[in-house]
C-alpha cells in the first residue's frame, strides 16, 4: 500500500511544481491521475521512486519511508517499482529480451547482468510476460524496429519483470494513436487486476481517465483539487482543473494546431512550385 | 512456474552472422596482435635512461621557461599565426569553386571529375610530405608552410562543401531552375543561402587545424613555431619546450572556445 | 513572381545598423589578411618562388620513374607503419574510453576535479600533433616504433576522447531514466542505459581515427619514430628522388587502401 504525507517539490530554478500533496493507495486500486500540462504529474510521480528528489514530505510504501532512504536502499525499494514512460524508454538498440530482462537488473549482480547470464526462473518469466503483451515472436528484435504500440507493450513487460508491488504510469498512451492507445490502456489495467497492483496513470486524456480508472486525482498548479470516483468529474469540476478554458475545446485545439501546420507546408511547397 | 517457457536466451550475433566467420576473425585479430606486438622491438636500458629525461620534460611543462627563447618563440608564434590566417582565407577562396565543381547535382561531368580529382589528391597527401616538396621548391620559410596549408585547405572544404551542396534541398534548387534562371543565378539563390552558414563553420574549424598544423609543419622547415620547438627539443632544452606546447595548447583553447561562440554567432 | 523574392529572410532582415557592422567586419578581416600577408612575406627570398618552376620540372624529370626495386627494402616498414597505427589506435582506445566517462557532464563521477582535469588532457592531447609527441617521445625513448605507438596513442586520445565524451553527452536521458527506476547499480546503468547508445558513434570514431593514424604514422619516421617514414628521410637526405617517389606512391596506395576499409566497416556498423 502506498501513502503519501504532505509532499512537496520545489524545483532549483524556482517552479513549485508540487505542494502538499497527501493521498493513499490501497492494493489494486488504479488511480488516473490528470491535470494539464504543467500541473505537476510527471513530478509527482518521479517524487515517488525519486528519480525526481522531492523537497519534503514522505511516500511511505509497505511502512518503508522512500523519501529518507539512502543510496542503497533507495536502489533495493525501486526494484519494487515498476515504472512506464511516454516515449517507452527502451533501450533502443538492445533486444526485446533484453529489454525485459533489464527489469531484474536490481536483483542480479554486475556481472551476470553484464554477460547477460540470467537466472533461469527469470528467463522464463520474460517469456511468459511476452506472451503476456502479446510479443512472444518478437524476443530476439530490436527494440528500434517495432512499432509504437509494441513498444509499449515491451516496457509493460519490462515493469512487470521487475515483480512489482506498485506501478508509475506516465501519459503511457501521449505518443500513440487513439486505437493502440485503447488497447494499451485495457492490457495496463487487466494487469494490475490480475495482480492486485496498485497503479498511478498520468493521463492528459480526461475520457481514457474516466473509462479506465477506479478513481480520479486532479492536479492543478501543484495541487490536488480532485479526488474521487471517475463519476464526480463534472463539468464544473473539469473547468476547475483545466482552468476557464473549455476542457474539451483543449483537445480540439491540438489537433487545430497540427492542421495549421500541415496546410502551412503544403502553401509553401505551393508557392515555390509557382515560383 | 510453468515449465513451458524456455529457461536459456542467447543474445542473437549482432553483426556478423555466420558463427565460422566470427571464429576466424577472432583468431586473424589475435594472431595479428601476437605478431604486431612481437615486432616491436623495446630497448629496456634505453627506456630507463630515458626516464630521468620524461622526469625532466615533465618538470620542464611544470615550470616552463618562457624568456630564454622568447625572441624564437615569438617570431615562430608570429609567423604561425600568420600563416594560419591567411591560408584559410586563400584555401577557403580557392575551394569554393572548386567544392561547386565537385558537387554532382549541380557540375558538368568533366568538371566534376577534374575538381574531384584535386580535392583526392589534397586530402590523400599527408601535410608534412606536401611541407617537404614545397620546401625544396620554394625554399624554408613561412611561404612554404603558406602554400601547404593553404593546398590541405582546399582539400578539406572543398570535400565537405560538395558534400553539403548534394544534400541540399532539391525542392529548392528546382523551383529556381524552373523559372529559367542561369547557372550562376542558380548557385546565388538556390545554394548560397543553404551551404553559407555551413561554410562558415567549416571555416572556422579549419581555422582552428590549420593553427595546430602550422605547429608541425616547422619542423621541416616551412616556418612557423614548430622550428622553434624543434630547436629545444633536438637541445633538450625542455622548460623552453614545455612553454611552448603550453603556449599552443592555450591558442588551441582560445580558438576553440572562440570559434564555437563565433558559430553560434553566425547561426 | 520575381527572382528577388527568392532571397533568403537573412538578407531582408539586416537593419542598415547590421548591414554597416557587417561592412566594418569584412573591411577589418581584408586589412588583416594584408598585414598578416605583409608580416609573412617579410623574410620570403622571392627569387627562389620565382624560380620554383624550374626546379619542380627538375625535381620531376629525377623522381621518374620510380625505383621499383627498392619495394623490397619497404615491405619491413610498411608493416611497421600498419602496426605503430593499428596498435597506437588500440593503446588510445584504451586511455580514452575512461576519459571520456570522466568527461561527459552527465557520467562523471566528480564535476569539479575530475571532469575539468580529463577536459584538459583531451584538449592538450588534441592540440599536439602526433608529429610533435613524436619528436617528444622520441628524444626521451629513443628511436624506434614504440615511441612511434605511444605518439600515435597520445594524439588519439583527444580526438577519441572528445568525440566519445560529446556522444556520451547526446544520450537520450530517458532511457537511463527508465534503467536506473529498476533499482540497476550506477555499473549496471552505464552498461545498460549509456553504453549500447553510444556503441555505434564508438566504432565510427576508433575506425575513423584508425585510419588517420595509418596517415599520420607513415610519417613518424621523419623524427625517428619508426616505419615508413625513416625510408623517406633517409631518401631525402640522399637527395633519391626515384625512392622518394616509390615511398610516395606506396604511401599513397595504404592511405587509399585504409580509407576504403574505414568506410566499409563503418558503413558495415551503422
Ligand atoms: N527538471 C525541471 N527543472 C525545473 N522545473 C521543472 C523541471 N521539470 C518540471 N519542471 C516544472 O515543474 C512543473 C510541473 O512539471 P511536470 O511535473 O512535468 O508537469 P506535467 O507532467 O503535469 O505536465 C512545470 O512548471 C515545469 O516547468
Ligand atoms: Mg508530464
Amino acid at each position: 500500500m502506498l501513502r503519501i504525507e504532505g509532499l512537496t517539490k520545489t524545483y532549483k530554478t524556482g517552479d513549485k511544481a508540487l505542494s502538499d500533496v497527501s493521498f493513499e493507495a490501497p492494493q489494486g486500486q488504479v488511480i488516473g491521475l490528470i491535470g494539464p500540462s504543467g500541473a505537476g504529474k510527471s513530478t509527482l510521480i518521479r517524487c515517488i521512486n525519486r528519480l525526481v528528489e522531492p523537497s519534503s514530505g514522505a511516500v511511505w510504501l509497505n511502512d518503508i519511508n522512500l523519501a529518507a532512504l539512502r543510496t542503497g536502499e533507495l536502489r533495493r525499494a525501486r526494484r519494487r517499482i515498476g515504472m512506464i514512460f511516454q516515449e517507452y524508454a527502451l533501450v533502443e538498440r538492445l533486444t526485446v529480451m533484453e529489454n525485459v530482462l533489464s527489469g531484474r537488473l536490481g536483483y542480479v549482480g554486475f556481472w551476470r547482468s553484464f554477460t547477460r547470464r540470467y537466472p533461469g526462473a527469470d528467463i522464463a518469466n520474460a517469456y511468459r510476460l511476452l506472451d503476456r503483451v502479446g510479443l512472444m515472436a518478437h524476443a530476439d528484435k530490436r527494440a528500434d524496429a517495432l512499432s509504437g504500440g509494441q513498444r509499449q507493450r515491451v516496457g509493460i513487460a519490462r515493469a512487470l519483470a521487475q515483480d512489482p508491488e506498485l506501478l508509475l504510469i506516465d501519459e503511457p498512451t501521449a505518443s500513440l494513436d487513439p486505437k493502440t492507445s485503447r488497447q494499451i490502456m485495457r492490457l495496463i489495467v487487466e494487469i494490475c487486476r490480475e495482480r492486485t497492483l496498485p497503479a498511478i496513470i498520468n493521463i492528459h486524456d480526461v475520457v481514457l481517465a474516466q473509462q479506465f480508472s477506479d478513481r480520479i486525482i486532479g492536479l492543478q498548479s501543484g495541487r490536488m483539487v480532485f479526488d474521487g470516483p471517475p463519476s464526480g468529474l463534472t463539468e464544473a469540476v473539469l473547468t476547475q482543473i483545466y482552468g476557464e478554458e473549455d476542457w474539451t475545446a483543449m483537445r480540439k485545439g491540438a489537433s487545430d494546431e497540427a492542421d495549421a501546420e500541415a496546410e502551412e507546408k503544403a502553401q509553401t511547397e505551393q508557392m515555390l512550385r509557382a515560383l | 512456474m510453468s515449465a513451458a517457457y524456455p529457461t536459456t536466451w542467447r543474445k542473437p550475433p549482432q553483426m556478423i552472422q555466420s558463427r565460422g566467420w566470427r571464429i576466424a576473425l577472432a583468431i586473424g585479430a589475435i594472431a595479428y596482435l601476437v605478431l604486431a606486438i612481437g615486432s616491436v622491438e623495446i630497448n629496456w636500458t634505453r627506456v630507463i635512461a630515458g626516464m630521468e629525461r620524461a622526469q625532466r620534460f615533465v618538470a620542464g611543462f611544470l615550470q616552463p621557461d618562457f624568456t630564454t627563447r622568447w625572441r624564437d618563440i615569438s617570431n615562430g608564434l608570429m609567423e604561425s599565426l600568420t600563416m594560419t590566417f591567411t591560408s584559410t582565407v586563400v584555401g577557403v577562396l580557392i575551394s569554393i569553386p572548386i567544392g561547386v565543381g565537385a558537387a554532382r547535382n549541380v557540375a558538368p561531368q568533366w568538371v566534376y571529375y577534374i575538381c574531384r580529382s584535386i580535392i583526392a589528391i589534397s586530402r590523400a597527401l599527408q601535410e608534412i610530405i606536401v611541407a617537404i616538396f614545397f620546401v625544396a621548391l620554394f625554399g624554408f620559410g613561412a611561404f612554404a608552410g603558406f602554400l601547404t596549408l593553404t593546398f590541405a585547405t582546399i582539400g578539406f572544404i572543398g570535400k565537405l562543401l560538395a558534400e553539403d551542396i548534394e544534400d541540399i534541398d532539391e525542392a529548392q534548387a528546382e523551383a529556381i531552375r524552373a523559372t529559367g534562371a542561369s547557372w550562376l543565378q542558380l548557385i546565388n539563390y538556390a545554394i548560397q543561402p543553404q551551404v553559407m552558414p555551413r561554410l562558415i563553420g567549416l571555416s572556422l574549424y579549419r581555422l582552428d587545424i590549420n593553427f595546430r598544423e602550422s605547429a608541425v609543419i616547422g619542423i621541416v622547415g616551412a616556418g612557423g613555431i614548430g622550428a622553434a620547438l624543434n630547436t629545444s627539443l633536438s637541445r633538450y632544452e625542455y622548460s623552453s619546450a614545455g612553454a611552448i606546447l603550453l603556449i599552443i595548447i592555450a591558442i588551441v583553447m582560445v580558438s576553440e572556445y572562440s570559434s564555437g561562440y563565433l558559430r553560434k554567432w553566425v547561426k | 513572381m520575381s527572382i528577388a523574392s527568392a532571397d533568403p529572410p537573412i538578407w531582408q532582415h539586416r537593419t542598415p545598423r547590421k548591414r554597416l557592422l557587417l561592412w566594418v567586419g569584412w573591411l577589418a578581416c581584408v586589412a588583416l589578411f594584408v598585414w598578416c600577408w605583409e608580416r609573412m612575406t617579410q623574410r620570403t627570398i622571392w627569387a627562389f618562388v620565382w624560380d620554383a618552376p624550374n626546379a619542380a620540372a627538375d625535381i620531376g624529370s629525377r623522381a621518374f620513374p620510380p625505383r621499383w626495386s627498392y619495394m623490397e627494402r619497404l615491405w619491413g616498414p610498411l608493416w611497421d607503419t600498419i602496426n605503430i597505427a593499428t596498435l597506437g589506435t588500440l593503446l588510445g582506445i584504451a586511455m580514452a574510453v575512461p576519459l571520456a566517462f570522466l568527461a561527459a557532464s552527465n557520467t562523471t563521477p566528480s564535476r569539479w576535479i575530475l571532469r575539468p582535469l580529463a577536459l584538459f588532457i583531451i584538449v592538450a592531447s588534441r592540440s599536439i600533433n602526433s608529429l610533435i609527441w613524436a619528436l617528444l617521445l622520441v628524444s626521451i625513448l629513443g628511436p624506434g616504433i614504440l615511441a612511434g605507438i605511444l605518439a600515435i596513442a597520445l594524439r588519439s586520445i583527444g580526438f577519441i576522447g572528445k568525440l566519445l565524451y560529446e556522444a556520451i553527452e547526446e544520450t537520450d536521458i530517458s532511457q537511463v531514466e527508465a534503467i536506473t527506476a529498476t533499482g540497476a547499480s550506477q555499473a549496471q546503468i552505464l552498461t545498460y542505459g549509456i553504453v549500447p547508445q553510444v556503441l555505434p558513434a564508438f566504432y565510427g570514431i576508433s575506425v575513423f581515427r584508425w585510419d588517420i593514424n595509418i596517415r599520420e604514422s607513415a610519417i613518424l619516421g621523419l623524427v625517428g619514430a619508426g616505419g615508413i617514414g625513416a625510408q623517406l628521410n633517409a631518401s631525402l637526405n640522399t637527395l633519391a628522388w626515384p625512392q622518394v617517389s616509390l615511398i610516395i606512391l606506396v604511401i599513397l596506395g595504404t592511405v587509399v587502401v585504409s580509407e576504403w576499409v574505414s568506410a566499409k566497416v563503418r558503413h558495415a556498423v551503422i
